[in-house]
């Protein structure tokens, strides 16, 4: 035993300073993507392998967006960061400035390679006839959604029904207001991530409705059987567009920027578009999507940009510290 | 306390409200410990053996594993050796300092788990304090296996100086200073006097260091980034792996952990028995 001790720590030391074997690419991604990153990075290292002959061993790490981002900028090391929504890559860029401000003018789509929107879960034959944004906030309605101040998906959530009760009353900020107040006050539980609240619906059993990705959504029928949930599409919803970005500094220091940059890039080709859409997210790639159609019903999605001015506008009317959500939250 | 208040009061509840007592101190410990803790083998079992073999020796789960080792292969000695010293000098000694070093000692006790990481993250942080200086020098401390160290070490601080205070203070140091007297060194009495009179003692806050060292989420999970493969101990791997809904194979790890909390619970009662025995 005696003797172990010091092999183990200079077998440690040796492999933290002299790391050789394969180039490591660290993705800090947010909750529902484990699945798609699973396929995708299979993917990209034969593909990489079969380009260059070099092995790249691709790390995971997922949670709620927010708290990535806030990780990210605390010094985890992130090559790449593929979060839920563009104002957690803004906070990177911003805070630790490891990549420039215009880092979503880099790639092409708003460095969106795929999107998603937010649909309804709810259980077999959907009891509580839930069919609108406008079901959701009646009496009696209990909502499942994470916490808009960690998780990317519930911000999508929050502004999916705030935009749709703008269009539906004249833009009238201060009706919208009092919808979402409606919806919020139906919320029983708020999950720190999207995954927390998924098993709150589907395993826990709480809750009528889940405010849900669209992949995940899907990723639940699958998981718990079609014949416990279905999915409700409303008439409109927001375009989600969850962007990824290579992370500068890091992967300089890394020396990966190359294989970080064919790793994004490889996300558009039509294999990568494969994957996500295999995944149900919705492709970019007009032949993909045509191929996929059938998973992805047609519905009106409006953009933040159109509703709402953007991600920084929106993040610090919303979420900001005492934003609209914290008001009437606490109103509650 | 009072030599009244010693004297052991006569029964003069009522049968039924004894028995009353009985059952529901019982169903209690039945519902809340018995039955979770059957729950765990019962679900980790769920898919047969072959799956929960699997499930614990896939990749991950097997480098989880090897990570939680690890850390627990270096937080229990430094505890022991903190331990230790920290022990002899408050029960040995009379300095100034002697009751706020008690105090603090027991500070980790008192702070929530979740604290204690955010307080690394504060300190080693690239945005912390010596966040730009340790990146200068390219040193990670935190989302890497030395901040899983640091916090862990932090949380188990207290666990073998708290149990070797007591039980040095109750035995007084007369057999020590008889050993110097006799002509011992210092290191011949600590080996032959001390170590033998406070062994149980020690033993036991080892097994209690070690297994909150293999169990703690909280810290660890503030400081851990979530790397499959490289910063995930077992606990935030059997967190990972039900939110992947592999509930069968986060079962069939969580059990491991349940099988170290029992195996912990029957050392502790040898040694607490040992400790007794020890004592008197």
């Amino acid at each position: 035993m005696k003797r172990i001790v010091p092999i183990i720590l200079a077998s440690l030391l040796t492999s933290v300073l002299f790391a050789t074997g394969p180039v490591k690419l660290l993705n800090v991604s947010y909750d529902p993507t484990r699945e798609l990153y699973q396929d995708f990075n299979a993917a990209f290292a034969k593909y990489w392998k079969a380009k260059t002959g070099v092995d790249v061993e691709i790390n995971q790490s997922h949670g709620g967006s927010g708290a990535q981002s806030r990780s990210v900028i605390d010094g985890l090391q992130a090559d790449v960061v593929t979060l839920g929504l563009a104002y957690d890559i803004d906070a990177i860029a911003e805070k630790a400035k490891i990549l420039p401000t215009d880092w979503q003018t880099r790639l092409p789509n708003n460095s969106t390679p795929y999107t998603s929107t937010i649909v309804f879960l709810v259980r077999k034959g959907n009891p509580k006839h839930i069919k609108e944004w406008s079901d959701a906030v009646r009496d009696g309605v209990a909502v499942i959604t994470p916490n808009p101040k960690t998780s990317g998906g519930a911000r999508w959530s929050y502004l999916a029904a705030w935009g749709y009760a703008l269009r539906h009353d004249n833009n009238d900020d201060a009706k919208a207001r009092a919808f979402v107040t409606h919806l919020y006050k139906n919320v029983p539980v708020l999950d720190s991530g999207a995954r927390g609240s998924t098993a709150t619906f589907a395993q826990r059993g709480l809750g009528d409705v889940l405010l849900s990705w669209e992949n995940e959504a899907h990723l639940a029928l699958k998981e718990f059987g079609a014949d416990k949930f279905e999915i409700v599409y409303p008439s409109e919803s927001i375009l989600a567009e969850p962007p990824v970005a290579v992370v500068d500094k890091i992967a300089a220091k890394h020396g990966t920027t190359e294989v970080a940059k064919a790793y994004l890039n490889y996300l558009y080709t039509d294999e990568g578009q494969e994957i996500a859409a295999r995944n149900f997210y919705r492709p970019r790639n007009e032949k993909v999507t045509a191929k996929y159609a059938a998973s992805f019903p047609k519905l009106t999605l409006f953009t933040i940009d159109q509703v709402f001015g953007g991600w920084q506008k929106a993040q610090a009317k919303h979420f900001g510290d005492g934003g609209v959500f914290d008001q009437i939250y606490q109103a509650k | 306390m009072s030599a009244v208040g010693r004297k052991r009061v006569p029964r003069t509840e009522a049968r039924w409200v004894r028995w009353v007592l009985i059952s529901l101190a019982v169903g209690l410990t039945i519902f809340f410990i018995v039955l979770p803790l059957a729950a765990v083998f019962i679900q980790a079992f769920d898919k047969g053996w072959a799956v929960w073999q699997a499930a614990v020796t896939e990749e991950n789960a097997r480098k989880a594993i090897f990570l939680s080792l690890m850390v627990t292969g270096i937080a229990v000695p430094l505890n022991v050796v903190f331990g230790l010293a920290a022990a002899w000098a408050i029960t040995r000694f009379q300095f100034k300092g002697r009751n706020l070093l008690l105090t603090l000692i027991d500070i980790p006790f008192g702070v929530s788990p979740v604290v204690s990481g955010l307080i690394f993250v504060l300190v080693f942080g690239a945005q912390g304090w010596l966040g730009p200086w340790l990146a200068d020098r390219d040193i990670q401390i935190i989302f890497a296996v030395p901040g899983i160290v640091l916090a862990t070490v932090f949380v188990t601080f207290p666990f073998v100086a708290r149990e070797l205070i007591p039980l040095m203070q109750s035995q007084g140091s007369e057999e020590e200073e008889a050993a110097i007297v006799l002509g011992a060194t210092a290191w011949q009495m600590f080996r032959r006097v001390t170590l033998p009179n406070i062994k149980w003692g020690l033993l036991y806050g080892v097994v209690l260091c070690t297994a909150r060292s293999l169990g703690e989420f909280g810290a660890v999970s503030v400081v851990s980034g979530h790397i499959r493969g490289l910063t995930n101990t077992i606990p935030l791997h059997v967190e990972i792996l039900y939110n992947e809904y592999n509930y069968t194979a986060a079962f069939a790890v969580a059990s491991l952990l349940s099988v170290v909390a029992v195996v912990t619970l029957l050392l502790k009662k040898v040694l607490e028995w040992k400790t007794r025995e020890a004592r008197t």
